[in-house]
C-alpha cells in the first residue's frame, strides 16, 4: 500500500522571469537582483502592464530576461526614456535597471531631474563600484584607494575626484517618493532588498512620484577576486562609505522592517 | 483659446508648425529652449493642456529627445523641436529612434553656424539632416516647406509619413521660416488619437500578447544587417513615393535655379526679375530633401544649360543636386554663410552673371 503525500511547489521561477539562462559572470548579485523586481511584479500583478526600461552596461540585455514589455535605452537616458512612456501612459507601471556608470555619471543630469520633477517611475540602481561591462574602468562610485583599470594605482581623489552618494545626492530633492539603499550579500538583506523594491513600486502605483533603490553590488570579475570574498569586501569597505538605509519615504509607505 | 480655423489668419512659422502637431494628433511634446525656435514650446506648453496632451520641458535636448523615444515606444503621436546646436544635441537620441524603427518628427529652425554660430537664417544643416547626422547607417526623411502654410500643411502630414515608414520624419525650417508671419488657413478637420491606426509593435504593456522589446542593439552582425536592410528598403520605398518638388517658370528656361525654403522663395522673386527682363531662367524647388529629387534633377539638367544651385550654406545642397546631374550640364553655386540671407537683387546679380558667360 502506498502512503498518500501531498506536494506542494515551495519555491520557483517567478512568472515575471524569462525561462532562459543569464549571460551574468558567477557571483554577480545581478541576478538576485532581477529575481526579486520579478517577484514584486508577481505580487502585484504588473506584468501585463509593465514597461522596463534597460540601460547600458552589464545590464543591457535586461529586455531578455523579464516577461514584461521592455525597451532598450541609450546609455544614460533610461530615465528620460521612462518619463517618456509614463507620460504618455500614465496607467502602465514603468520602471528602469541602471548601473553607477549608466546613472550616476553620464545620466547624472537625467537621474537628477526625473527625481525632482517626481516622474512617477521607479529605478532600481545597482552600484558595484565598478565599470563592469567595458573591463573593469573607474566607476563614479568607485572608492577612493580602489583599483580599476583606469585607476591602476587605486582611486586618488585629488586626480579621479570623488565617489558620488546618489541617494544622498537626491535626497535634498522634493520630487522623490521612495529612496533606499540596500544590498543582497546575505539572506536576511536580501528579504530588507526585496521589501525596499516593494515599497519603490508601491509609490509608484499610488502615484507618489519618483522611487529609487540603491542595491550595492558585488563585481567579482572586475574586482578580481571570489564570490565568496567579493560579498565580505561590500560589506566591509562598500558598506561603510555607503551606508544602508531608506532616505526618504513617502506618505503611506511604511518603514522597512 | 482656440485657433480660428477656416479662414485667413495671420500666423507666425513657428506657431503654425506648433498648432500642426496639435491638429496631426500629437499629444506628446518634449523640447528644450533655444533661439529661433522658442515660439513651438511657447505655443505648446500654452495649448497641449487644452487637448490633455504632454508638455515637458527637459532637462537638454538629449533628455528631450530620448522622452521622445519612450513616448514613441510607447505608441503616441509624439515631437520635439530645436534649433542647430540643439540637433546636434539631438543625434545620438535620432541614430536610436531610427534604428528602433520608431515614427516621431523632429524640427529644426535653422541658425546660424558652426558652433554657438547665430540666431539668423542658415541652411547649414542640410548635411546633418539629409545623411543621417548621428552614427550607424541610417537617414531621416526630410522635408522643407517655403512658408507658412507649407510648414503648417508639411508639419501634418510629416506625422502620417512617420507612421507609415516607422521613421524620424524631420522638418527642415530656419529662422526666416520660423519668425515671419504670413497668412494661413488652417484647416476644420483634425486629426484624433483614437482614430489612429493601432501600433501592435508599441511597448504599452504585455496583456494578451507576447511581450514587445523596443531595441536597437544586435549582437550577431548578420542580424543587424538584417535590421539595416529592412530599414534601407522603406528609404527605398520612399524614394518611390514622398519625392516632392515643385517648378517655377521652368517652361524653356535655359538656366535652372535649385533651392530650397527660404532660399527658394528669395529666387523665385528672382527669377521672376530675370523673366521679366527676358532671361530665360527657372526654379527647381525641391520639398522632400530626402528622398531628394535626384531623378527630377537629372531630367532638368537634360533640358537646361546650366543650373544654379542657391543655398544658406556653402555647397552642400550643390553636392547633392551634381550627384544627380552626373555631369549632364553645369552646377554652379551661389551660396552665402553665417546668417547672411541674400537679397533677390542679388541672386538676379548671379543669374545675370551666368547668362553673360554664355
Amino acid at each position: 500500500m502506498k502512503a498518500e503525500t501531498e506536494t506542494s511547489v515551495v519555491f520557483e521561477r517567478p512568472r515575471t522571469l524569462e525561462p532562459v539562462r543569464m549571460h551574468y559572470c558567477p557571483g554577480c548579485t545581478h541576478g538576485i537582483v532581477h529575481r526579486l523586481v520579478a517577484e514584486v511584479m508577481d505580487e502585484f500583478g504588473l506584468a501585463e502592464r509593465a514597461v522596463g526600461i534597460a540601460s547600458v552596461g552589464c545590464a543591457v540585455f535586461a529586455y531578455n530576461y523579464f516577461t514584461c514589455d521592455m525597451i532598450e535605452a541609450s546609455h544614460g537616458r533610461a530615465a528620460a526614456v521612462a518619463t517618456g512612456v509614463k507620460r504618455v501612459r500614465p496607467d502602465l507601471f514603468v520602471f528602469t535597471y541602471q548601473g553607477d556608470g549608466d546613472l550616476a555619471s553620464i545620466g547624472i543630469a537625467e537621474t537628477i531631474h526625473a527625481a525632482a520633477r517626481g516622474e512617477n517611475i521607479s529605478i532600481i540602481f545597482i552600484n558595484n563600484a565598478v565599470y563592469g561591462m567595458t573591463g573593469g574602468q573607474m566607476a563614479p562610485t568607485t572608492l577612493p584607494g580602489m583599483k580599476t583599470t583606469t585607476t591602476p594605482h587605486g582611486r586618488d581623489p585629488k586626480v579621479a575626484g570623488n565617489p558620488i552618494r546618489v541617494c544622498e545626492l537626491l535626497s535634498s530633492l522634493e520630487g522623490p517618493a521612495y529612496l533606499a539603499r540596500v544590498t543582497v550579500t546575505n539572506p536576511r538583506l536580501v528579504r530588507e532588498a526585496k521589501r525596499a523594491v516593494r515599497k519603490a513600486f508601491e509609490a509608484q502605483l499610488k502615484g507618489l512620484g519618483f522611487s529609487l533603490v540603491e542595491v550595492l553590488s558585488t563585481c567579482p570579475t572586475r574586482w578580481g577576486m571570489p564570490p565568496q570574498e567579493a560579498l565580505s569586501w561590500l560589506d566591509d569597505n562598500m558598506v561603510p562609505y555607503y551606508p544602508l538605509k531608506e532616505f526618504v519615504v513617502g506618505e503611506g509607505l511604511s518603514e522597512l522592517k | 483659446m482656440m485657433v480660428a480655423r477656416g479662414e485667413r489668419i495671420l500666423m507666425r512659422g513657428n506657431e503654425a508648425i506648433a498648432q500642426a502637431a496639435l491638429d496631426a494628433g500629437c499629444r506628446a511634446y518634449f523640447g528644450y529652449p533655444i533661439t529661433p525656435q522658442n515660439q513651438i514650446p511657447d505655443y505648446l506648453a500654452a495649448h497641449m493642456p487644452e487637448v490633455g496632451g504632454v508638455f515637458v520641458q527637459a532637462e537638454s535636448e538629449v533628455g528631450a529627445i530620448n522622452m521622445v523615444y519612450g513616448a514613441a515606444a510607447a505608441g503616441a503621436r509624439t515631437m520635439t523641436t530645436s534649433s542647430s546646436p540643439g540637433i546636434s544635441l539631438k543625434q545620438e537620441g535620432i541614430s536610436y529612434i531610427a534604428e528602433s524603427e520608431l515614427p516621431c518628427v523632429i524640427v529644426n529652425i535653422m541658425r546660424g553656424g558652426s558652433g554657438l554660430g547665430n540666431i539668423a537664417p542658415a541652411q547649414a544643416d542640410y548635411f546633418q539632416a539629409v545623411k543621417g547626422g548621428g552614427h550607424g547607417d541610417y537617414r531621416t526623411l526630410v522635408l522643407a516647406g517655403w512658408s507658412v502654410q507649407e510648414l503648417y500643411d508639411l508639419t501634418r502630414e510629416a506625422f502620417d509619413i512617420a507612421d507609415r515608414y516607422r521613421s524620424p520624419v524631420m522638418i527642415l525650417g530656419d529662422a526666416l521660416m520660423g519668425q515671419m508671419m504670413e497668412p494661413v488657413v488652417i484647416p476644420q478637420e483634425v486629426v484624433e488619437p483614437e482614430d489612429l491606426p493601432a501600433k501592435p509593435w508599441a511597448t504599452d504593456g504585455a496583456k494578451g500578447r507576447p511581450r514587445n522589446i523596443i531595441n536597437s542593439l544586435y549582437i550577431e552582425a548578420p542580424d543587424l544587417e538584417e535590421v539595416n536592410l529592412r530599414i534601407q528598403g522603406r528609404y527605398d520605398e520612399a524614394a518611390a513615393s514622398e519625392v516632392r518638388y515643385t517648378t517655377e517658370h521652368l517652361a524653356g528656361a535655359k538656366i535652372a535655379l535649385v533651392g530650397y525654403g527660404t532660399t527658394a522663395r528669395i529666387s523665385v522673386a528672382a527669377v521672376e526679375q530675370g523673366r521679366a527682363a527676358g532671361l530665360p531662367v527657372g526654379l527647381f524647388r525641391p520639398i522632400s530633401l530626402f528622398p531628394f529629387p535626384s531623378g527630377q534633377i537629372a531630367d532638368l539638367a537634360e533640358q537646361v544649360e546650366a543650373i544654379l544651385v542657391v543655398e544658406l550654406s556653402l555647397g552642400q545642397l550643390a553636392e547633392d543636386v551634381r550627384l544627380a546631374v552626373e555631369g549632364r550640364c553645369p552646377v554652379h553655386l551661389y551660396g552665402r554663410t553665417g546668417g547672411i540671407v541674400p537679397t533677390p537683387a542679388q541672386v538676379l546679380g548671379e543669374i545675370e552673371r551666368l547668362a553673360a558667360e554664355k
